[in-house]
Parts: structure tokens; C-alpha cells; sequence
């Protein structure tokens, strides 16, 4: 969760937060708007006590900009952030979709109070509003909730740490993961899975230390598909941003979501089965 | 927090029964204009607790009560523009910004202080 100098791989560098316009120009967003804002650097808030968006942050945004035509004709009524920190995320997600898509709700938690009270003011800042709540995962709101969130995005602490570091409070909360840093990414996924909708779409940032493929084959087990949409290490992360899609939903896969023109299948380039060969040979997604 | 999220949050303490729905005590609740979406309310209304949600609504302090929703609302009325209107008013565009939420089993308090609600618990509430 730090370190400056990234290479993102298989895909070339265009996808990088800080260099959108070459991001822009390329062909991938369908009919929609070439150019899009994400949270700019200098308005989000920051506290001693609050992660700052970082290489893991940046990723999950760029993943989500790769898909944000899919996400647009995905048409999500409701989309949550877990673990929110300092709200560039979400302030990205809400900027990004916010004209094509503008109506909507988006929630956001945190375990610490810090983080929400920082994403409140990164939000206002960039003009856009979250429902905040301060909370364990989306406890008290799970239950009613259950059903209603067509899009989760979660950068989980997910640094394999001792035990005892993943009850913490403030800034350590926001990387220590316990044992192969799995320890709050294995109590997110069943509230995800509660919380989503029946077209429900999840992104995910992990590591190949929280073993990707056994997440995938568990999320598989209840139902969901999933694909790796974006791989990027830095200099002592291998980070991947899973995507999970209820199977037999649609996930704006490359059928559906074809283009034609090679600038097409560059951007499937991203999307590598990671569970479906797993799967006997068929794949609904 | 908007009445929406109101209505979708229930007291986590554990083994608490009946967490909901919390009592709204607003102190401060600020209004800011919402896009009105009437897909979104048919889409929504049949997950609103209406008695939970018209409770609120109407609890708010003086200024920002609201009157004009009716006890019992039933799917057809959202044929009704003005009924959409007011659902959207009360549901979206008022923000409880200071304030706390109650639980009606066991009168623990959830502070709400910038518009967010606490829900987080002590150790031996999980
Ligand atoms: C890696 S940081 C990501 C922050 C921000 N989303 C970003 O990408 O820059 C993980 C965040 O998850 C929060 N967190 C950790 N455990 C949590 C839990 N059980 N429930 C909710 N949030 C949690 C931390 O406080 C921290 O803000």
C-alpha cells in the first residue's frame, strides 16, 4: 500500500488516474462522453488518522473508469463504498458517472470515524453527496438494505498482518487484514453478496498474497462470476481489482458489451477469466 | 443522512429483537434540492417501512415537519405526481445533520453529528 513507481500489466500504462487524457483518447467508452473527472487530488480531505488515496485507491478507480460505459448502461440505482477513507473513491465513482448516470444514490461506511467525516468533506468539496454512515462493514444497514445495491466497491485492508492488528483502531484498520490479509475481505463477502441486487456488481481490490482464486471459487460457490479487470504492480504490490457479477446476470461482458473495431478488443485485453475455467467449461456470465 | 437511510437503518446491538425502527431525534436537519426521479421512488417504495418513514418524517423539528404524507400509502398512488412530489421531498431532500437515533427496544443512542449516523458498537454490544 505505497511505493510510487507503478507498471501496470498485461495492459499498457493508459489507464492511470493522474493521466486520464490518454485514458480519454482511447475508443472504449461507446457512445458516451470521452472525457470524465474522478476526485482531484488537492480537494480530497486528509487526517493523520485516515488513509490517503494511494497506489491501491488509484487502481480501483482506474478500474472502475475502464468500465464506466458498462456501469452506465448497467444503470445501478444504488451503489455503496465499504471502507470509504478519505472518500476519493466514491467522490470518483459519484464525478464519473454523475453525467450520464446522474440520479444515482450512492452510500458509503467506514469503521472510522475519521474516514467519514473526511469523505463527507472530499465529497462536498467535489459538489456530491454520499450517504455516510459510520459503521462495521454495513452493519445496521445490511438488512434492510439486502437486495437493493447494484454496485459494491471496497479497497479492503488486505495487508497480511498478526492478528491483533485488525481490530485497530484508526489508520492501522485500514491496511491490517490478519492472516493472508483475508481477515475483513472474508467478512465483507458474504455482506456483499446479502446486500446486492439480483444484477449486482462488485469490485474488489486484492492481492495475490489474500489468494485471488480461492476468493473467486468461494464467491463462485453463491453464485458469482468473476474476472480480474485490472492488474497493476508496484514496487512491492502485485495489486488485481476483481469484479464479481451474480452469474446469469449480466456483467457487461464482451458479448453484450461489443463495440467491434480493435480499440474493442484492446480493452478486453483486461478482462481475463479467472474463475470460469474452473467452472465446467460453461460460463453464463 | 436523508430519511431514506433512516429508514434502512435498524439497531445492530446484538441480540437486540426489535431494532426498528430507530426513533429520530433531529436537532438540526438542513433541506437541499434533489433531482426528482419518479422511477426511483416506484422503485424504492415498496422497501420503505411507510409507517417508519412517515414517523420520521413528521418528528422533525418544527420547520422541516412534514404533514402532507399520508398514513398509509398503498403502490397506486404513485400514479399521483404530487404524491411522488412530497415522497421525494421528505425521502431525499432532508438531511438530518445533527441528532440522534434511538432504539425502540433498549433505548440505546446512535449520535448522528455531521449528517452521519454512528452506528458503530462497544465491545460488548457485538
Ligand atoms: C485501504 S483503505 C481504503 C480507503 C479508500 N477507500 C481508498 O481506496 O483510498 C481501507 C478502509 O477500510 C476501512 N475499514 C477497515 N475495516 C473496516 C470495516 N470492518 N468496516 C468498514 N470499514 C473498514 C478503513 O478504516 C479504511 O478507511
Amino acid at each position: 500500500m505505497s511505493a510510487n513507481q507503478t507498471v501496470d500489466f498485461p495492459m499498457n500504462s493508459s489507464l492511470s488516474s493522474v493521466r486520464t487524457t490518454d485514458k480519454e483518447k482511447s475508443d472504449t467508452q461507446g457512445p458516451y462522453k470521452a472525457t470524465s473527472s474522478i476526485a482531484q487530488i488537492q480537494l480530497v480531505n486528509s487526517h493523520l488518522e485516515v488513509y490517503d488515496p494511494s497506489d491501491d485507491s488509484f487502481v480501483l478507480v482506474d478500474a472502475l473508469l475502464a468500465d464506466r460505459a458498462r456501469l452506465i448502461e448497467h444503470q445501478p440505482k444504488i451503489c455503496l463504498e465499504v471502507g470509504c477513507g478519505s472518500g476519493y473513491v466514491i467522490t470518483s465513482l459519484a464525478l464519473m458517472l454523475q453525467e450520464e448516470a446522474p440520479r444515482i444514490h450512492y452510500f458509503a461506511t467506514d469503521i472510522n470515524l475519521h474516514a467519514v467525516a473526511t469523505t463527507r468533506g472530499t465529497l462536498e468539496a467535489h459538489g456530491v453527496h454520499a450517504e455516510v454512515v459510520a459503521t462495521d462493514i454495513a452493519s445496521g444497514l445490511q438488512r434492510r438494505l439486502a437486495g437493493l445495491v447494484d454496485v459494491i466497491v471496497v479497497n479492503p485492508p488486505y495487508v497480511p498482518t498478526p492478528e491483533e492488528e485488525v481490530a485497530c483502531e484508526g489508520i492501522t484498520a485500514s491496511w491490517a487484514g490478519g492472516e493472508n490479509g483475508r481477515r475483513v475481505i472474508d467478512r465483507i463477502l458474504p455482506v456483499a453478496d446479502e446486500l446486492l441486487s439480483e444484477r449486482g456488481w462488485l469490485y474488489m481490490v486484492i492481492l495475490a498474497e489474500n489468494n485471488p482464486l480461492e476468493i473467486c471459487r468461494r464467491m463462485g460457490e453463491k453464485g458469482y462470476g468473476s474476472k480480474i479487470v485490472l492488474q497493476r504492480s508496484t514496487q512491492e504490490e502485485r495489486l488485481q481489482v476483481i469484479k464479481f457479477w451474480r452469474e446469469g446476470a449480466a456483467a457487461g461482458l464482451p458479448r453484450e458489451g461489443s463495440r467491434g473495431g480493435s480499440s474493442t478488443s484492446e480493452s478486453w485485453l483486461s478482462h481475463f477469466p479467472l474463475f470460469s475455467f474452473l467452472r465446467k467449461g460453461e460460463n453464463g456470465g | 443522512m436523508r430519511l431514506l437511510t433512516h429508514n434502512m437503518l435498524a439497531c445492530n446491538v446484538k441480540g437486540v429483537v426489535n431494532g426498528y425502527p430507530l426513533r429520530l431525534e433531529a436537532e438540526v436537519v438542513a433541506e437541499r434540492p434533489a433531482d426528482f426521479n419518479a422511477d426511483f421512488l416506484r422503485h424504492i417504495f415498496a422497501r420503505i417501512d411507510w409507517k417508519a418513514f412517515v414517523g420520521a418524517a413528521r418528528s422533525l423539528p418544527e420547520e422541516h415537519a412534514v404533514a402532507d404524507l399520508p398514513e398509509d400509502a398503498e403502490p397506486s398512488m404513485l400514479a399521483s405526481e404530487d404524491f411522488l412530489r412530497r415522497f421525494h421531498h421528505a425521502l431525499l431532500e432532508l438531511h438530518v445533520e445533527k441528532g440522534a437515533l434511538v432504539c425502540p427496544e433498549t433505548g440505546r443512542r446512535f449520535a448522528i453529528d455531521k449528517g452521519i449516523p454512528n452506528m458503530l458498537l462497544n465491545e460488548d454490544e457485538v
